[in-house]
């Protein structure tokens, strides 16, 4: 009964960030919009953890599930794959070593400047997302 | 026999099994990712039978559809860790939108310099944020969709194979910068390998990702307003 709520709720938001993108005509797109304004909600304590959580736990667990359909879609692409993987192959990998260095050196940096305390253990603890 | 891949349910029935297929392979060998293994099976399988795409996608569609709530779920990780978020807000939202700036300069100026069309780079624009936000922001920018998808999922593999190598070979040891360097490039792949690392670097890396999404999206948004 929990899951089937907290579904509910994560496809009303989704659905109201849709209709702000359609109607306010945004370059957000509208799932984006439904995360903003689901973090809004969860912050402000419209919506409380406890009724979302399990369905939310359910859904990011099988994020690569909901996933699966496009990456078959590519089929329809293979040619286009096919003629230009040289330069795909090469700005993906080289992109992907800019931002891990960017990102963690940025990071890097900035932490040391803080002052460091351990991790308590709720910070600790595992987070079971996967996609 | 033709019937049976007609109508919703033989998209809706295989990409289930496909996906459960994947997850089982990878408890064995376990290098070869379940987005991999499941696409691939059922790329094979469509290719083999002659069965048109148009078939499969009336039921896999609805398997997308919930990539919407999905993406909204991903809130719950970030507000569970506000307190994380928190402490380190500065470092974390600055190493991750010069992550996000890094990716978006890089993707452009190199695909630039092939000569490729706008359409494939608009589809590589989002490649290191996380899948279901990948494919709205393709949608949103003038990209192709799928192609997004195949572009982060190759993105998510390298990142998860190599970026632990490259991360210590150049210095970056510390164990919260690797985990938000991993989930600001390679989303939720960097994070399931953060997580086979510590714990600490998993939190660190789902709640970037999720981060990463939302910067990307609205880096993207601002950029096209001025353009």
């Amino acid at each position: 009964m929990k899951a089937i709520a907290g579904f509910a709720i994560l496809i009303g938001f989704n659905a109201a960030g849709i209709w702000l993108h359609d109607e306010l005509q945004l370059l957000l797109p509208g799932n984006v919009l439904g995360l903003i304004l689901f973090l809004a909600a969860l912050w402000t304590k419209i919506i409380r953890l406890e009724w979302v959580e399990q369905a939310a736990d359910f859904l990011l667990k099988h994020m690569l599930l909901f996933f699966v359909p496009y990456v078959v879609g590519t089929m329809a692409f293979f040619s286009v794959l096919a003629e230009h993987w040289i330069s795909i192959l090469v700005s993906i990998v080289g992109s992907t070593f800019a931002v891990l260095y960017v990102t963690g050196y940025v990071a890097q940096k900035s932490q040391s400047n803080s002052a460091k305390r351990p991790l308590t253990p709720t910070e600790t603890r595992k987070k079971g997302s996967a996609a | 026999m033709n019937e049976l891949f007609q109508g919703i349910w033989f998209g809706l029935a295989f990409t289930i099994a496909a996906y459960f297929f994947g997850k089982w392979l990878q408890k064995h060998v376990s290098w070869i990712h379940p987005i991999i293994s499941s696409a691939g099976a059922l790329i094979a399988f469509l290719y083999l039978t002659g069965i048109p795409l148009e078939s499969y996608e009336q039921g896999a569609d609805l398997i997308s559809l919930v990539l919407g709530p999905a993406t909204v779920a991903l809130g719950v990780p970030i507000y569970k860790h506000r307190a994380l978020i928190k402490e380190r807000f500065i470092g974390m939202i600055l190493s991750i939108v010069c992550g996000a700036a890094a990716a978006v300069i890089t993707v452009f100026v190199t695909m630039k310099a092939f000569g490729e069309n706008a359409e494939l780079q608009y589809s590589m624009l989002p490649k290191s944020v996380t899948a279901p936000i990948a494919v709205e922001i393709a949608n949103t920018i003038g990209g192709i969709p799928e192609m997004a998808a195949v572009f982060t999922a190759i993105t998510g593999v390298i990142g998860a194979l190599i970026g632990h190598t490259f991360l210590r070979a150049t210095g970056i040891r510390d164990e919260a910068s690797q985990g938000i360097a991993m989930g600001t490039a390679a989303h939720g792949f960097g994070t399931s390998r953060c997580l086979t690392e510590s714990e600490i670097q998993g939190t660190f890396s789902g709640v970037a990702m999720g981060l990463m999404g939302v910067l990307t999206s609205l880096m993207l948004a601002f950029i096209l307003m001025i353009f």
